[in-house]
């Protein structure tokens, strides 16, 4: 697929001290490393290995990523919101390459 | 070889049980020394208790490509006492590791849920470490059959 | 680590290849209702069309693990939406010499294909034989954006077909057989469909007609609708498309398998949609 796209989640509003679910969705190979071409050379690991989300620039949540966990990698965890503000949620792929989303709440 | 309808049906349940269902098979792919390597290495060398976390884990996964999985550590997640990572661990996989969610006290609860791909019929593991350095996990059996039409 | 696993995957095959290897295990479908992210109903239970050899129809959903199940019933988890999006990309995506995309003349898809895939195939009076949503694409990239048609399976292929179908996601599935030659074409596809071929002797109805409801091995048999393709399919964590599925199940009959859009195949595609009559378009669906 093209430039890997993430899907999130996050309720659009809350009230202070709320627990909300936020999910997470990319579509990603996850080439494991595991599996063999062809001609039975092994297909190179390349895979996110790590998500990150954090609010207003604090540590939320985050996950280390190994090639056990299946394409198109699904993230559901919860974040506790005192005040409105940003989340952004990170992925950063075996290639270096950090593919980034950003969404709002409002808490009242 | 002449094979009965009959015994051919037999023969062939008989064979789906044992594949989708046989404890025997297990031990035979599962990297029991890997994966107590790797999990002492998150503990710091503590065995971890039993209680406070819950893995979920479906018994029969329909695909062992797409397995979803969640965990739940009971805590209050305050400053003073919260959940810090939880390491999940597949016994049987050609690296046991999976992944491991760091929590924090904004967390509000620690639970997570993902997606995970399993080689086999094997033991799925979640370890939790808390601030205090105290570690728990849970064990669950997810038996993973090899399918019918298009493997 | 795996060998032991192997070996009895093989002796599991090896039995099976001696008869037919259908184990007397048997589930019923569920009696669940499909309803997305609590909105929508889908339609997975439905009576069927006169003429057929069922009273009811099911959706191949009625036959997944609950968590299969989860998977389809929120939009949001559901990993097929991640297509839906691409699709949505490529559809406002400038293709070909003529400088169009497909927004170019079908505007906002929301709207010009809603309900639209619900009444495919079709009957095609220039090629003279029905047409599917793929081959709709690639003629229509053809002659009206002067771009290359797509090869069977590309990726774009699959993502813009599911983007395409998903507009008529909760619409009852129909074939119109009263177009030009389509019920010539519907004989021909059920005779496809009884007919027994390959090494292990199976037609399609051996399994989707005689032995629904029952395990082919560990797989739970559905009534083999095709409501759901371009479906997500979990073994492959992909779309997998209709004739891929086709040709992927008679290859596993261990017979030839037919080229995807060929007469033989065109004709069971008209075919299996009619029996799936009055199912609600679930694509992307969500299988195994």
């Amino acid at each position: 697929m093209a430039t890997p796209k993430p899907r999130v989640k996050v309720p659009k509003s809350a009230s202070a001290g709320e627990v909300i679910t936020i999910k997470t969705l990319i579509s990603h190979k996850m080439e494991s490393g595991q599996r063999k071409d062809k001609d039975g050379n092994k297909i190179p690991r390349q895979i996110i290995n790590k998500f990150t989300c954090e609010f207003e620039g604090k540590p939320v949540f985050s996950c280390d990523i190994e090639p056990a966990i299946s394409a198109n990698p699904y993230f559901e965890f919860p974040a506790k919101v005192m005040e409105s503000g940003t989340f952004k949620f990170t992925w950063v792929d075996d290639s270096g390459d950090v593919y980034t989303h950003e969404q709002a709440i409002e808490v009242k | 070889m002449q094979v009965t309808r009959r015994q051919a049906l037999g023969l062939s349940a008989g064979a789906a049980a044992f594949v989708a269902f046989g404890p025997g098979i297990t031990p035979a792919f599962a990297d029991e020394a890997a994966t107590e390597k790797m999990l002492m290495e998150f503990t710091g060398g503590k065995t971890p208790g039993s209680g406070k976390v819950t893995l979920k884990a479906p018994e029969i996964a329909e695909n062992g490509n797409t397995v979803p999985i969640s965990i739940s550590v009971d805590s209050e997640m305050t400053e003073q006492s919260y959940v810090q990572s939880v390491m999940l661990l597949a016994e049987g996989n050609p690296n046991p590791g999976v992944a491991t969610f760091h929590f924090s006290p904004m967390s509000g609860e620690a639970s997570a849920t993902t997606r995970m791909r399993l080689a086999g019929t094997q033991n799925v593991v979640a370890v939790a470490k808390m601030n205090d350095g105290s570690v728990f996990m849970d064990k669950k059996q997810v038996k993973v059959t090899i399918g019918g039409c298009g493997g | 680590m795996l060998k032991k696993q192997i070996i009895l995957a093989a002796t599991a095959a090896a039995l099976a290849a001696s008869g037919l290897a259908v184990s007397v295990v048997s589930a019923e479908p569920v009696d669940d209702e499909l309803v997305i992210d609590g909105e929508l109903k889908i339609v997975t239970r439905t009576k069927a069309p006169e003429g057929h050899p069922f009273d009811e129809v099911l959706s191949g959903w009625l036959y997944r693990t609950p968590e299969t199940r989860a998977l389809e019933a929120d939009s949001f988890q559901n990993p097929g939406m991640l297509y839906v999006e691409r699709g949505e990309v490529i559809w406002n995506t400038v293709e070909g010499e003529a400088g169009k995309s497909c927004a170019s003349c079908h505007n906002d898809a929301t709207e010009s294909m809603a309900g639209v895939a619900a009444n495919y195939p079709k009957w095609d009076a220039d090629a003279k034989r029905p047409i599917n949503v793929e081959l709709q694409i690639n003629k229509c990239r053809e002659n009206n954006m002067k771009a290359e048609p797509y090869k069977f399976d590309h990726a774009d292929q699959k993502a813009l077909t599911t983007y395409i179908k998903h507009q008529s996601l909760g619409q009852p599935m129909g074939v119109d057989l009263s177009q030009g030659e389509m019920q010539s074409w519907w004989d021909q596809g059920k005779e496809v469909y009884y007919r027994r071929t390959g090494q292990l002797n199976l037609s399609c109805a051996t399994c989707h007609e005689e032995n629904n409801g029952r395990y082919i091995r560990a797989d739970h048999l559905s009534q083999g609708n095709v409501n759901g393709f371009p479906t997500y399919r979990l073994k492959q964590a992909n779309m997998v498309s209709l004739h891929n599925r086709f040709r992927g199940c008679i290859r596993d009959t261990r017979a030839e398998f037919p080229a995807a859009f060929s007469d033989e195949l065109m004709a069971l595609e008209v075919y299996v949609t009619w029996r799936g009559t009055g199912l609600s378009v679930e694509t992307p669906a969500v299988r195994q």
